[in-house]
Parts: structure tokens; sequence; C-alpha cells
């Protein structure tokens, strides 16, 4: 079984962030780097199902070099082999032309099943994985808390999450497109046999012509929305902050609790 | 020349024009006047008639599409994409909102992909600058803010979810339009794209907490199971029930049911402490009704703080001992 992942190298969102002058994005020269939360989590789900299944894992990004870091720790927790899209064509792009690429690079592959992250903790727009399994005309689940292959193997049983602490138990036929939701499972920590291991494994570097794409259907080119600026929001509605020391902020919030805002 | 159109497409609950329903409303009807278009509500399901005649009535649209078949309900992303997809195509509207929820988000991003439209989700708000559209919507887990918009010359549709709350249920206006069935007579022969087998609570509802007057919230921050102490601590001081962000949650550090989100519980206490939550807009969509939010966070940047209406800048293993001594003192 062949199972395709989708990972994306988003900046730690846990460092402090700060916007460039132009404010056009944060300033990334300093910024640490992870594999997105989600798609650590489809990563340890797609490790777990070749596990069972005697399958193995090929992890995908879009993104510049520095991604290679990503793939090299999806590779070091189990991954067998990886595919870059780091052509300046393919970045930049939004849901529409990032999963339409990410299409054509597993459908290239000839993947049995792909799991991804259900959301990047950077832009957010939580739709590059619905785009990829419509493109590919596969049928999909977004926000899977739970994922189980059938016996026979060509279903699936999903957990997927509703509102208000509902959840939905569907069945879906493969090959299909699954975006989980962080919580899921347990990602593995790497081995530093893994990590080792991982130093051999492929990375294999492909571009629009290797998928047969117009390199204007791609990244920024052929996105359709585009960001223009980001700002820290506005400091002037919301929390009148306390200060001084613990002792001295506590006091004040439990005067402001019971004479202001009177629910102490 | 023919009308720009701004489309609404609802999420019909129990057959009735629920408050995220109007939201949509009124969001499609700003849009509409900032663009100079009409507005028309699309509503989707089985046996949605009587609705879509009830919204006729009520808001003021030009028409109320209304896809009605057994296939559509329950929801599944194919046969929604299946309805929507075509009609759009057919009709071309400029803009097509959602509501912004689990299940607009799961289908709508495949129906830009057969339409050929910009996805813009979580839209916070939106606004008419210079000639155009801007959106803005959180990034980075919310601590930015980002403006985002269609690229000049790029004719596509625009398909957006527009969080719940960012427009008021009241801005909605009334008025009233026609309603015209959509083409849906195809679904009966639409192969499903998933089988349902069934629907389950998340966690078993020991907690309610719906229901509590005091709340005292752990998130990321806390650190660990073992060291959910100070939170107890404070929670006993003020008589108040303990929740959780989903973090905290899925390291197991409380049980599922203590978890307050989308995910989770929707609570309204009288008062809401957050400690060490950041502020993901999955977790305040489970609170903002809360009557006053006191954040504590070591991060100044943190989203929580822009909704709280007080806050503590600070390592809350110090903050939440001094403000339950505090507590203590003021209670004598």
């Amino acid at each position: 079984m062949r199972i395709a992942v989708c990972i994306k190298q988003v900046p730690d969102t846990e460092a402090r962030l700060r916007v460039r002058g132009d404010g056009s994005w944060v300033e990334e020269d300093d910024l640490p780097f992870v594999i997105n939360e989600s798609d650590e989590y489809a990563l340890e789900e797609g490790i777990a199902l070749a596990e069972k299944t005697g399958g193995e894992v090929v992890v995908f990004t879009i993104g510049p070099a520095r991604a290679a870091e990503a793939l090299r720790k999806a590779l070091a927790v189990g991954a067998a082999r990886a595919v870059h899209l780091s052509n300046a064509a393919f970045l930049r792009g939004d849901a529409i032309s990032t999963g339409q690429a990410l299409a054509a690079a597993i459908a290239r592959e000839q993947c049995d099943i792909v799991f991804t992250g259900s959301s990047s903790d950077d832009l957010g727009y939580a739709a590059t994985g619905s785009v990829l399994a419509a493109t590919l005309d596969w049928p999909h689940a977004w926000l899977v808390m739970g994922f189980q292959l059938e016996e026979g193997g060509k279903t699936c049983r999903v957990v997927r999450e509703m509102e208000s602490g509902k959840n939905e138990l569907l069945r879906i036929q493969l090959p299909a497109v699954i975006e989980v939701q962080a919580g899921i499972n347990h990602p593995r920590y790497a081995s530093l046999k893994g990590i080792m291991a991982a130093k051999k494994k492929p990375i294999a570097d492909i571009g629009p012509a290797d998928l047969g794409l117009d390199p204007q259907s791609l990244g920024a080119e052929g996105a359709i929305v585009e960001l223009v600026s980001v700002r820290f929001p506005q400091s002037g509605a919301g929390a009148q902050i306390l200060p001084g020391d613990a002792p001295a902020a506590a006091k004040a919030l439990v005067d402001k609790l019971r004479n202001e805002a009177r629910v102490l | 020349m023919a009308t720009r159109k701004v489309w609404a497409v609802l999420q019909p609950r129990a057959g009735e024009l629920s408050r995220q329903s109007r939201e949509t409303i009124a969001a499609a009807q700003d849009l509409a006047a900032m663009v100079d278009a009409t507005v028309d509500v699309v509503v989707l399901g089985a046996s949605v008639t009587a609705l879509a005649q009830q919204i006729a009535g009520e808001a003021a649209v030009e028409r109320v599409l209304v896809g009605d078949h057994q296939r559509l309900e329950p929801y599944t992303p194919g046969a929604w994409v299946a309805a929507l997809a075509p009609a759009i195509r057919e009709q071309a509207p400029a803009y097509v909102l959602f509501p912004h929820s689990y299940q607009s988000m799961e289908y709508f991003p495949r129906v830009a992909q057969q339409v050929d439209g910009g996805i813009i989700s979580a839209v916070a708000s939106f606004r008419h600058h210079e000639g155009e559209i801007l959106w803005t919507r959180p990034v980075l887990g919310g601590k930015l803010q980002a403006d985002v918009r269609v690229k000049a010359q790029r004719t596509s549709p625009v398909l957006a979810s527009i969080q719940p709350g960012a427009i008021a249920a009241d801005r909605m206006k009334s008025g009233s339009g026609t309603v015209q069935p959509l083409a849906v007579d195809a679904l009966a022969s639409l192969q499903p794209d998933r089988e349902i087998l069934g629907v389950e609570s998340a966690a078993k509802q020991e907690v309610d907490l719906t229901k509590a007057e005091i709340i005292v919230a752990a998130g990321r921050g806390v650190g660990g199971a073992d060291k959910m102490g100070v939170i107890e601590e404070l929670a006993k001081a003020l008589g108040a029930d303990i929740g959780a962000s989903r973090p905290v949650i899925d390291n197991g550090w409380l049980p599922r049911d203590r978890q307050i989100g989308s995910s989770g519980q929707t609570v309204a206490p009288k008062l809401y402490i957050a400690a060490g939550i950041s502020g993901a807009i999955q977790h305040l969509v489970g609170m903002k009704g809360s009557t006053c939010v006191v954040a504590i966070n070591k991060d100044p940047n943190a989203p929580i703080f822009a909704i709280a209406n007080y806050g503590i800048v600070g390592d809350l293993h110090e903050v939440l001992p001094a403000l339950t001594a505090a507590v203590r003192e003021a209670k004598g």
C-alpha cells in the first residue's frame, strides 16, 4: 500500500513574531520552523497504517529549500521517501494552485490514500487537502479524529468531528484523502537510528515539467487569492492589563472583579 | 449588463432560520451594498421548501434558491457539491458566502475547485478599499490578522466562510424575495461519496459546564497533568468549575468532558478565567458568551487578550497562586 502524507513547514507559532517593515508577512530570518502540527498527526497516522499493512509512506511538501528539513524529520520517524516541490513556480500559492500541484505529484506516484492535516498553522485556510481531493476526484473527510482501515483494504472507517462535542462515524471508499485533526494519535519521536537512516533515504525534487503542469497555473502565478498585509490585532479594544508583579496584579484584578465588573 | 449577485448558502438546522443563518444573510447584504449587487439565499436539504418560503417572506433578498432533495439530508460533501457547483457555474454569482462551520469547511473548498473559485475561509470582517474588497482573517494561530484579496484581473467567483459573530444577526435587513428551485434531480443517480454509520457524543458528558457561573480554564501553558494544582486551587477558592482548551485534552492532562470550544462545550459563565490559553478561534467560539473574561498568559501578543476584559501578562504558575491568595483574602 502506498500512503501519501502531505506536510507543510511552518513558522513555530510559539516563537516571538515580528511583522516586516512593509507589512507583507513576518520576519522569517531568525524564525524557527517546524512541521505543521496537524500534519505531524497525519504523518503518524500514515506510518502506523504502513506498519499495519506492510506499506510505505511517501511524504510530499511544497516549500522552499528549507522545507527539506521537515522532510528529513518525516523520514526520521518512518517515511520511506520524500518528494519535494521546491521550484519557485510552486511557491506562495493559494489552496487552489497548491492543492492542484500536490494532486499531480500524488497521482504520479500512484498512491492509495492521502493523509494530511486539516489546517496549517501559518495561513490556516484549511482548504488545500479538500482541493487536493477534488482534483483527484477522490472522496475526502475533514477534521478526522479516528481512522481505521477495514478488512479487505478497500474501505475505511472514519470519525469526523462535528460541532458541539458530537462525532460522525463514516465509511469511505479508497482511494481517499483523510484530513486529520491534532489529537487523533500520539506522534512518535525519531530515534537516533531513525535519524541516521533518514540521511540515506531519497528526497526527489520534481518540477513543473515532471508533472506536465503549466507554470502559470502554479504557485503565486496560478493563485486566485493573495495576501496583502498582516498586522497585530488592534490593541485598543481588548483587555485592561493589570501591571506589576504577580501579587500586585492579582490584588488589582480582584479589586476590579469585585468593584468594576461586579462578578465576584 | 447582468446584475452582480452575492449568494448566502445556509446550513439549515432543524428547519429554522438559525442565528448563524441570519448572520450569513446579513453579511451578504452588507457585501452586496459595497459592490452594487443583489442577494440570493441558497437553501439545501430535504423538505426545506417551507423554510425557503419563510426566508423569502422575512429577508430583504432577491431570491431564495432552494435545492430540496432527499440526497441532501443528511449532509454529505458529494451531494452538496453536486447541488451547488453546477448552479454557481450556470448563474455565475460573483460572491458565495458560507457560515464558517465544520460542515462548510469540509465541502466548500471542493465547490471552489469545481468552479475555479477563490477560497477565503474564516473571515472576521471585510471592507471596500480603493475599488476592491479586502477580507480580514486570522493567521498564525490568530496572533496576527491578515488582509487578503482576489488578485487583480481574476474574474473567478469568491467563496468565503464568515466566522460566527463576525456580523451581527440583527443586521439582517427585513424584506421579501421570490423562491426559485435549483435543478437537483440529477442527485438521485449520484454515487454516494460516504456512508454515514452513526453519530455519537465525543465524550461521556459527566460534567456540564454550560451551567457554570465561574470557570477557570487551563491551557497549554499549564505544562502538564502534574502541574494542574494551581488551577485546582484557584477554582476551589472561587467556587468555580474547571474547563480546558483543546491541547490540554489532547495531551491527556484533563478528561475530554472538560473541553471548551467548537469541539467541546459552549459556556457562558459570568466569570471566565483563561490561564495559559492563547485564544485560537476554536476555543473562543466556546466561551465568547462569557460576561467577564480574564486572561493570564506570558505572551503579551496572545490573541486571547484582544477579547478579554482583564489581563495579566506573566507566568501562570506565579500569577494563579497570587490570585488564589488575593481571592481568599477578599472573601475573608
